[in-house]
């Protein structure tokens, strides 16, 4: 069967992101960008699949700028067959993403379709469940263990107090959660050999979807900045303090 | 305007993070709340009972039991037509459910927001908690899931709802609940917790990390946290896991013990009233917010410190 993998380009995880002093925006110009970490182990999730057996071919599928191109190519190297890109300078909200996945979705005809549970810039955690909806398919969100048996996806989902396992009828889209595997790295040859696989170039307008924001973001701000505070020498000190401010 | 809001619970007891969104929802108007389940009657009069509450919407079916959200979210759209806000908590509930019945509205989803402006306008984190973003839409419908630590929980003990039976949807039958294993503890729920005791890496095993921090937590009556690093290690089971990715915490104590401190752990604590690290590194990250910094050896510190608060 056939899998589709929507990856993200995103600021890299240990960026610390500062807003710019007018609120404007967040300033992320000339940081490092990588894979969404949950993106990447929605990769590995399909390149295990097909490394089992289980899968035939998995397409990468990246929406966004030119540079979204790099993003593909880290999931070509490890182990996608192909990949798509869907072009566009604009800001896609979760929403946009999910309608343009599902066209992207009605050309391909995955069985199986995985993304990361949230995007570490937006923190939105929308975007599978919204495909799911609009696919119609069932949703395996926040998944860390996923098994193809018998025309069905089992998945183990992560969920507050512990964890759930539910059956899913194929066609599925399953969210990846942090647990769910550990990420191989990438090896120079590996990336060499991406560079030879197809990248396919769509756009927004040429699959037909409207991808206007809907969202107006009025500013940004920094958190309340926590202040470190004091010292204490040892154990008695502490317990004493904590007595003061009423905390215990 | 009337919110209609999402209730989380188990068929028997309404789970307190839905009082969270109740009192969230109220800021916006008069607010429903909708049970779905199967021989949920008992939750619906707990529901009744929670100050803010106009409304108890009761729709009771099998296929709604377990909370799966392709059984739900058609349910909550054919409601949807009398409400402007459809919410939930940010939950693993609400997180799984809201944006299903979003795109079926074909309406945005404001995720995890922890202020409400007016009744399009709200904020929330981005970033890890790095930023806050104000973010509003003109769109007649929006759905919405609230950051329980941003919003206090309504009294679930003095009102008098009405209760109205709704009519169900045809079961979908995508997919099937297999089975569930919860985390047994007898502790507070880490979300709602007054005192939480949150071990990292430094502890070294799960046998240190439930020999050190379990009497601890019983001397404070405090539910266990961990950091992703001691979760990755199973020093502690998934569900106990502090930040970005796991849970945001508020209480107003929080005692961080041999962990650093790295950007996604502290979005998941830095509202926390008071915050006390215990860690040997004095350069450890965790030290930048915590209100008191004990320095040194977390395994003679921590008994010390469980002895004292007996006393």
């Amino acid at each position: 069967m056939k899998a589709l993998v929507a990856v993200k380009r995103v600021v890299d995880y240990n960026v610390k992101v500062r807003v710019k002093t007018d609120g404007s925006d967040v300033n992320i110009g000339n940081v490092k960008m990588s894979m969404n970490p949950f993106d990447e182990i929605a990769v590995e999730e399909a390149v295990r699949l097909k490394e089992a057996g289980k899968v035939t071919e998995i397409v990468a599928v990246s929406l966004g700028e030119k540079k979204c191109e790099d993003t593909l190519r880290t999931a070509l190297a490890m182990g996608a067959d192909r990949a798509v890109h869907v072009e566009t300078d604009a800001v896609l909200e979760p929403l946009a993403v999910a309608k343009l996945l599902k066209a992207v979705a009605k050309k391909e005809q995955p069985q199986l379709l995985l993304l990361g549970k949230q995007a570490i810039d937006d923190d939105a955690n929308q975007t599978a469940q919204m495909l799911a909806a609009l696919l119609n398919t069932p949703q395996g969100t926040f998944a860390s263990k996923v098994e193809l048996e018998g025309g069905e996806v089992l998945v183990t989902r992560e969920i507050d107090g512990g964890l759930e396992t539910v059956a899913l009828k194929l066609p599925a889209v399953i969210s990846a959660d942090l647990r769910l595997n550990e990420p191989r790295f990438v090896k120079l040859p590996n990336l060499m050999q991406a560079k030879k696989k197809p990248l396919e170039k769509l756009s927004p307008e040429g699959l037909g979807v409207n991808i206007e924001a809907r969202l107006n973001a009025q500013r940004y701000a920094e958190p309340k900045q926590r202040q470190a505070g004091e010292k204490v020498a040892n154990v008695a000190e502490l317990v004493e303090k904590l007595r003061a401010v009423k905390a215990i | 305007m009337t919110v209609l809001v999402i209730a989380e619970h188990n068929n028997q007891a309404l789970n307190p993070a839905t009082l969270h969104a109740v009192s969230a929802a109220a800021k916006l108007g008069d607010v429903h709340v909708l049970v779905a389940g199967e021989n949920a009657q008992s939750v619906a009069e707990q529901a009744a009972k929670v100050v803010g509450v106009g409304k108890v919407l009761l729709a009771e079916a099998p296929h709604y039991a377990e909370g799966l959200a392709e059984e739900l979210a058609p349910l909550v759209v054919s409601l949807a037509s009398d409400y402007r806000h459809i919410g939930a908590t940010a939950t693993a509930f609400g997180k799984n459910l809201m944006p299903r019945v979003a795109a079926l509205l074909d309406c945005s989803q404001i995720s995890d927001l922890t202020e409400i402006i007016d009744d399009k306008t709200f904020v929330r984190p981005i970033y890890a908690g790095n930023a806050f973003v104000t973010v509003s839409s003109d769109e007649p419908k929006l759905a919405l899931t609230f950051r329980a630590a941003a919003f206090e929980a309504a009294s679930a003990e003095d009102n008098h709802a009405v209760i109205e039976n709704v009519s169900t949807m045809p079961a979908q039958n995508l997919s099937r609940f297999v089975s569930r294993e919860l985390t047994q503890s007898d502790r507070p729920e880490l979300t709602q917790a007054r005192v939480i005791v949150s071990g990292g890496r430094a502890l070294g095993s799960a046998e240190q990390f439930n020999a050190l921090l379990t009497p601890l937590a019983d001397a404070l009556g405090a539910a266990i946290g961990a950091s992703r690093a001691a979760v990755d290690a199973e020093y502690a089971p998934n569900d106990y896991q502090v930040g970005q990715t796991g849970k945001v915490v508020a209480p107003e104590l929080y005692i961080a013990v041999g962990l650093s401190g790295a950007i996604q752990h502290i979005a998941g604590m830095q509202d926390s009233k008071v915050v006390v690290a215990i860690n040997k590194d004095p350069d450890a990250p965790i030290f930048n917010v915590a209100d008191f910094a004990l320095v040194g050896d977390l395994f003679s510190i921590v008994p010390e410190l469980t002895a004292a608060l007996k006393n």
